[in-house]
This record gives C-alpha cells, structure tokens and sequence, in this order.
C-alpha cells in the first residue's frame, strides 16, 4: 500500500485549471519528485498535500486515511519553502523549536531535539543566531532542521534550492538526499530543475499545463518520454516529424522524415506501431547523434552541412541542416568540423523511439 | 449567501469568523452607516414630512451660498499655495546635500504633528496685530499702529500654507525617492535636454504624487475650522457656519449644511482612493537604482541653498519657539512689548495644582486612550477582513468587492470633516432612536470617546494593514505545517510581527485625539471637557500665559508620543 496516495486531485483557481485530475502514489521511503516548467500546478500539488490548499474534487489518502480536509496542523508533514518562510522575530533555536512548542513538549525534549537537528543540518551552536545574521545556505539548512525536528511523518520540499547560488546547490543537494535517506524520512520534492530532479529523486511525476503526463524513475522517463512535451522538457531532444511507410516490418518499422525525406528504421513493438498515413513524432537525444566526415550510405545515415558550433565546454553542440531537417548532435571534441561543410550523421536504431501521437 | 457558501463548501463556517463579521457590522452600523444617514434624512425631512425645503431654504441664502464658495476657495488657493512652497523645496531637500540640510528636513514636518487648535494660538502670538513679529516691525519702525492686522483671507491662506505644505513636501519627496534614476540618465543618453528630463520623464511620474498631495491638502482645508474661528474674520467658511448655525439653534440648517460639506469631501475621498492605487502602481512598477542626492558645489548657490535652510527651519520652529516663551510670561505683563517683560513658572505650576486644569488632563489622556485602544481592538477585526492573506485563508468567501466597501467605510470617518462627524453623532443619538432605543449619548461622558474613535481609528486601520500586508504569508504557512492552531499562529506569528506597526498607528490616533477641537467643541458638556476646550477659553478670557503653557504640555506629549512610535516603525522594518 502506498503510503501516499493522491486519486484524481483537481483545482481551479477563477478560471484557470491549475491542477487537472491528477493521481499519484508515494511508497514509504521514496524521495518522490515533482517536475514540471513554471506554472504547471506542481507547487499547488505540494500544498494541496500540505493542506495549505483544498482540492476542487478527487482525495488524498495518506497511511489509509482519507486526509483530504484536513487542516495541516493536524498532518504532521514537515515542508520546507521556497523562500525559507523563517520567523524573523524569533532566534534560531525558537525557529526550530516552533513545532516542538506548538506539541508542548518538555523543556529537555525540546532542548534535545533542537541540538539534535540542527546538529544534522551541521549548524550545531547556531542557536542563539538571529535568523537575518545568517547567509542564504545556513538559512535554509535552519529551514531544514526545523522541519524535520517535529519528525514529520512526511518530508514536503517547495524549491527549497532555488535560491542559493549554483555550487553551493550541488553540495546542500548531496547532503539533503543523504539526510533524507539516513533519517528514513518519505520526502515530495517540487522543482523545475530536471538536473537536481535526477540527482535526488528515486520517483519523478513530470506535470505539463496542470496535467500529469508521466511518472517513473528519472532514467525511464529520459529515455522513454511517454509524450512530447515531457520529451520536450527533459533535456534536448530532436524531434522529427515523419510518416511510416507501408514497407515496414512488423519487427523494423520504416519511416519517411517529412522535412528533409530521409528514410529511417529501428525497431519497435508492434502494439505501437503507428498508423501508416498520420505524422508522428521520432525522437533521439543529440548526445545519440553521432557526426563524422566520411560519407557513410549505412542505414540511418543521412548527410548535411554543418550550420554552427556553439562551444561548451567539456562538451560542444553542433547544428546540422540535413536536406532541410535541423538536427543538434552533442560531441565531445568538434575537432575536424567546420561550419559549411558537409558531414554525415547517424541516427542509431536503439536510441530512435517512436513517440505516441497526440 | 447560498451561492457564496455552495462555492466553499469544503470550508466549514466557524464562530471566530462569523463574529468577527458581526463585531465590525455592528460597530460599522452604528457608527458610520447610521449617523450619516440620520444626517441625510433630517436633512430631507420638516417636521416628520419629506421634503426639499431646507435645501431650497438653505441654498437661498446668500450667506450660505458665500461659505461653500468662500470654502471652495480658501481649500483651492491653498492647494495652489502649498504646491507652490513645497515642491520647490521637495526639489531641492530630496535631490542636493548642503550644509544645514539636515536642520530643514527634521522640522519638515512638524506642522503635520501640531494640533490645529495650538497651532492657530502660536501663530496669534508670533504674528497677531499685537504678536511679536508685529510689535517688532512696530519698535523697529517706530509706527503708531500695528503695521498689519491677522485677519480674513491673507491670514488663512498664510496659515494653511504653514501647516498643510508638509503635504506636497512629503508626498513629492517620496515620489522623487521612488524614481528610478537610470530613467533620467536613459532619457540624457538619448538625446533629452535637462528641462526635457524634467517635463516628460520626471514629472510624468510624480503626477498620481501630486494629486494625491493636492486632494488631502483639499480635504483638510474643507474641512479646517480653528483657523476660521480665531482670525477668519469676515471670511465665512462652511464648517464655522454649520458651528454658528448649531449655536443659534437651527439644527435643520446646520444638518442641510453638514450634507453639502460631507458630500464635497467624501467626493474627494473617492477620487484620493483611485490615485493612491496608481501611486502604489509606480512604485510596484520601478525597481531600480535611487539617485542619490548631489552635493551642490557652486560656492554661491551653496551658500543660497544653506541659507534657504536655516531660514525654512527657524519659520517653521518659530511658532513652537513662540509658544514655549510665551508660556512662561507672567499674565499681564505682555502688553505693548515686543517680548513678554517678565517670566515666571506660575503658569505651569497652575497648570498641575488647580484641580480644574488637571481634571481637564485627565479627561483628554482617559478619552483619548479609550478611542485610541478601542480603535487598536477593532482594527484587527477589520483587518483581517480587509487583508486576504492567502488563497487558504477561511475567509476567503468575502469577495474583493465586499472588502473594498469594508475599507471605503472604515475610511469615511477620516474623509469628513469633524465638523460633520460631530454633527452627525449629535443628530444620530441625541434622542431616542431606532437603534440606540431610549439611551441618548449626547451630554454624557461618553460621547467624545466616542467621536474620537470614529474620528481617528481609521489611522489605525491603516497602520495595521500596512503591516499585516508586508507580512509575508508563508509564515503562517509554515507555523501551519509545524502543527500551530488558528490561535497559536496568531499569537506567536502575526502578533509579535505587526504589534510595532498597530501600536505606532494607535500612538498617532491618541495624539490627534488628545489635541481634538473641532469637533469636540460641538459635543463637549462639563463632564468630559478636554484640554483643547481649556485653551480656547484660556484665550477668551486673556490668560494668554495659561492658554500657551497647556499648548506646550500637549506638545511635549505628543513629542514624547512620535518618537515612541517612530522607533516603533524602524524597529518594524
């Protein structure tokens, strides 16, 4: 039994659907995530889970109760917010203790559990601080310390990142998910991120517009994007609009690329095959592209002119016009290419995958 | 309701809300809604029977006709005056650093602080046909008689000026602070000449400050009334012929007339209440670098600039300075001097042993701290009405349109002239009525706690809300899923954060009060007689020394008072 559970959540706020018939389950132990571009009802997903919002219609379920209304002083969920929401007329340790007064716990719980947590959060002795003395990651390591002091039965994260500067983000990152896995602690994570999303998340639900479009662990959905759109916001992706044609066999499908009329095979199961005369949606990452000078008259390889080469780094992208279909492929070293010249690309099979039609 | 209540279904309609809607109905009720009302309708009724008549009988004398126009004029003439002395020197104070600029800008607004009432008595004393300024010009130039005389429109208008400038002083001010300085430099990069600048970037941008300095500044000119009665002379203002009007025992015509002056400034009020929207507009709009203020370096104009300074600051530190002075005069030895001959401390040793003159204290400090903390009470209700703090909050069934009306409400006490508020009150429970049944609060104790509160809580509304919308909703949020009851986050998280500011606003609500003339001057009785009634007749009886010296006590209060609430509001930010 999961030990959350959301059955067909839905919310409008005026007239805007923010959350449409959403459902989702969390098993115990999960670091789940929440994924989506800004706007797409993740967050009011997190406070309806919270309580800080009611749905519209659909239940929450949480350990077999229903806990759809109620208030969320009552959930024991700990959630940590975007903006830290820090009681700025109170120190650090009555921060952290806030919940633990609101229990009526004795004085040495209390003293106990404050040392404690924030102990886990490394900032032990910070107590007496005031909030506003502290930089940005110590205030949200208190944030942190002060949500898991109550021992929350549920760990809920609104961006709690989003704020800090890029290294220190990778490194409170790491020690977040270690934290999190250490105390046993079930945790949602909302986040636009899809980097951070990957790294700490053992489940992600990705939501588009208000709608949930797929769940699953982060390499399933990079891989096998159920959908368009999550394969359009996970990452870059290549997108080539083409037809099957009726040669195809039902273990090697062929399809005709509209743009550039490339001819292109891989495999596929035959329940998804597509229908023979309705454009549809291939897909392959550009780090699956592979480039070189030779012309090759291999399967899946079509030829273009190399349009430009944005360097990165360790990494460089390069944008290939292949008879009028634009392609980016990812290489390590563009050593050799240049733009205006002509090179091959090819598109291998096991990476190709046929996206369902909408 | 049905509809509203279908809508949330989900949200269970619990007793705190409900009374709280009750608490500000009834307190709205009974003290806007109903004594405006009983205005109008006295004001449309003869004897039991609904007419026209006291309009037509009213509007036909000339003499009435005179006032509103003379009203109307007086409040353009020192809107136009106010303007013209305080956005210069917004201009200059905001925007340049000088020697002696400091002086300037702590007395700016001092006017602002200082209650009508003692305000006009300072001014006879310093520039009054027999005031020290007068007597001066008369020694120096050895002239027979006073070379002028305080009396009708230059004495009025002067006066205005001195009081209500702060107006467009502060307001412009703040605009110029609002104004994103890489605007103007955009403006020169493209080509703008300084006047260009000026005319087309600069003050576009301080218009909705202007016209908000320029409507408040009409407001309190419409409704000014100490300035009228002691030296107005021939001058007939609307409020003072509502006064006379009660004074002679003509109710229906001070009642018609009190309708036609509250009409004229809760039209202003309207119009005041779209600018401030924009106001806040602007400034959501800009985000940007200040400009900082510029040293003036030309060594001449520095020098005019300084001397500017010290010049504004003594003018406006001199009624005060006068006030102080003449409170330690011995009665009756100020006569033809320029300054009182001899000085003594009688005055104020009178002040605090004569019963009668503590009585009066004790009057005004019980009566305004009634007003003053029944307005705090309330002003949580209404607030948290007024103030949607999240998208969860339980009362979120109030619609925007339900919570403008709430506010504009709460502000109409403030929009009207205390003349009308007083007036109002009077008519409303001077005799039995539908709602008061047979208590009358006219001629008891009680009606001038009353009238204060109406008069003044909306600052503290104000105040409060100011607050209670800077707090940051998440906190609640968060104390929420921390486990805090309703109760628990209102004591431990919004409380501790908004106290400073809802006890500022109550501080300023009890110094006005403390000082209140114009209206108590219409409702007072021997009972709950304040100290403002105590100078006025001071006055009147020539004990100029007695009259001066409970001035400066009041000032010395209210000094003591901004400055609590002054550190309050920094304390808050």
């Amino acid at each position: 039994m999961p030990l959350l559970s959301l059955q067909n959540i839905s919310k409008s706020f005026g007239t805007t659907r923010a959350v449409n018939d959403v459902s989702l389950d969390v098993s115990k132990g999960e670091f789940f995530g929440l994924l989506g571009p800004s706007g797409c009802g993740k967050t009011t997903t997190l406070r309806m889970i919270a309580g800080l919002e009611q749905p519209d219609t659909g239940s929450i379920k949480f350990d077999g109760k229903d806990i759809t209304t109620l208030p969320p002083e009552r959930r024991g969920f700990g959630m940590v917010f975007q903006n830290y929401a820090l009681f700025p007329h109170l120190n650090v340790f009555e921060n952290v203790a806030f919940g633990l007064r609101a229990r009526r716990k004795s004085k040495a719980e209390m003293d106990e559990r404050v040392a404690g947590a924030l102990e886990l959060v490394q900032l032990p002795g910070y107590g007496k601080r005031r909030v506003d003395e502290l930089s940005g990651g110590q205030q949200q390591r208190v944030a942190i310390a002060r949500a898991i002091a109550i021992e929350p039965v549920l760990l809920l994260f609104d961006e709690p990142l989003s704020n800090l500067d890029v290294s220190l983000r990778e490194e409170t990152r790491g020690e977040l998910r270690e934290l999190v896995t250490r105390l046993g602690l079930t945790a949602v994570y909302v986040t636009h991120d899809q980097e951070e999303a990957f790294a700490l998340c053992d489940r992600i639900s990705v939501l588009v517009g208000g709608t949930l479009m797929q769940s699953g662990q982060p390499r399933e959905l990079y891989e096998q994007p159920a959908d368009i759109s999550v394969a359009r916001f996970l990452g870059r992706n290549n997108l080539i609009r083409s037809m099957r044609l009726s040669s195809s066999k039902s273990s090697e499908a062929e399809f005709k690329t509209l743009e550039g009329d490339h001819t292109l095979k891989f495999p596929v199961n035959h329940d998804e095959l597509a229908p023979l005369n309705k454009p549809v949606f291939l897909s392959i990452r550009p780090e699956h592209v592979s480039l070189s000078l030779q012309n090759g008259r291999n399967n899946n390889t079509l030829t273009g002119r190399i349009q430009e080469i944005v360097y990165g780094g360790a990494t460089s992208t390069v944008r290939i016009d292949a008879n009028g279909l634009l392609l980016e492929a990812l290489v390590l070293q563009p050593n050799g290419l240049r733009v205006g010249e002509e090179c091959s690309a090819v598109l291998a099979p096991e990476h190709l995958r046929l996206l369902p039609s909408e | 309701m049905a509809k509203l209540a279908s809508k949330s279904s989900r949200h269970r309609f619990d007793t705190s809300s409900l009374l709280l809607i009750l608490i500000t109905a009834v307190v709205l009720l009974y003290g806007v809604i109903y004594p405006n009302l009983s205005v109008v309708t006295s004001s449309l009724q003869q004897s039991g029977v609904w007419t026209l008549a006291n309009y037509r009988g009213v509007l036909s004398q000339r003499i009435v006709l005179e006032s509103i126009l003379t009203s109307l004029g007086v409040s353009l003439a020192t809107v136009f005056l106010c303007a013209l002395v305080g956005v210069p020197l917004a201009f200059l104070f905001e925007r340049y650093t000088f020697p002696a600029r400091r002086a300037f800008a702590a007395l700016a607004a001092l006017p602002l602080v200082l209650p009508p009432l003692v305000g006009t008595v300072a001014f006879i004393f310093l520039c009054g046909e027999s005031g020290i300024l007068a007597r001066l010009i008369q020694h120096l130039f050895r002239l027979q008689n006073s070379p002028w005389s305080l009396r009708g429109w230059p004495a009025l208008l002067l006066f205005h000026t001195y009081t209500m400038y702060p107006f467009f002083y502060v307001f412009v001010g703040a605009g110029l602070r609002r104004v994103d300085a890489s605007l103007a430099e955009a403006a020169r990069s493209l080509g703008a000449s300084g006047s260009i600048v000026l005319r087309r970037v600069l003050l576009p941008q301080l218009t909705p400050s202007l016209i908000a300095a320029a409507l408040l500044t009409f407001m309190i000119s419409m409704a000014s009334f100490s300035a009228p009665l002691l030296f107005g002379g021939n001058v007939r203002v609307l409020t003072l012929e509502i006064f006379t009007a009660r004074q002679r025992g003509d109710a229906a015509m001070a009642v018609t007339e009190t309708v036609i002056l509250a009409i004229i400034s809760l039209a202003t009020l309207v119009v005041f209440q779209r600018y401030e929207g924009t106001r806040r507009f602007v400034a959501a709009a800009l985000k940007g670098s200040t400009r900082r203020r510029q040293p003036i370096t030309s060594g001449r104009l520095r020098t005019v600039a300084t001397l500017l300074a010290i010049l504004f600051s003594i003018v406006l530190a001199l009624p005060v300075v006068t006030l102080v002075l003449v409170s330690f005069a011995r009665e009756g030895s100020w006569t033809t001097e320029t300054l009182p001959a001899a000085y003594t401390t009688a005055n104020y040793l009178r002040l605090f042993s004569e019963p009668q003159s503590s009585e009066v204290f004790i009057n005004s400090l019980l009566m305004s701290a009634i007003a003053a903390v029944a307005a705090l009470l309330w002003s949580f209700c209404v607030v948290t009405l007024v103030v949607r703090r999240s998208r969860s909050d339980k009362l979120k069934f109030i619609s925007q349109g339900w919570r403008r009306l709430l506010s504009l409400l709460v502000l109409v006490p403030w929009a009207l002239p205390g003349t009308v508020v007083a007036v109002s009150v009077a008519e409303a429970y001077g005799k039995p009525g539908l709602l008061s049944g047979s208590f009358v609060l006219v001629g008891t104790f009680w009606i001038l706690p009353v009238v204060y509160f109406l008069r003044f809580m909306p600052l503290v509304v104000r105040a409060l809300q100011a607050s209670m919308e800077q707090l940051d909703p998440t906190l609640e949020e968060a104390a929420g899923s921390l486990g805090a009851r309703a109760w628990q986050r209102f004591f431990r998280v919004t409380l501790p954060l908004v106290w400073p500011g809802a006890v500022a606003g109550t501080l300023l609500a009890f110094v006005i009060a403390l000082g209140e003339y114009v209206a108590s001057v219409i409702v007072f009785v021997p009972a709950n007689r304040p100290i403002s009634i105590a100078i006025a007749s001071e006055l009147r009886d020539f004990n100029l020394g007695a009259a001066a010296a409970y001035g400066v006590v009041l000032i010395g209060i209210i000094a003591i008072s901004m400055t609590v609430a002054g550190k309050l509001e920094r304390w808050r930010s």
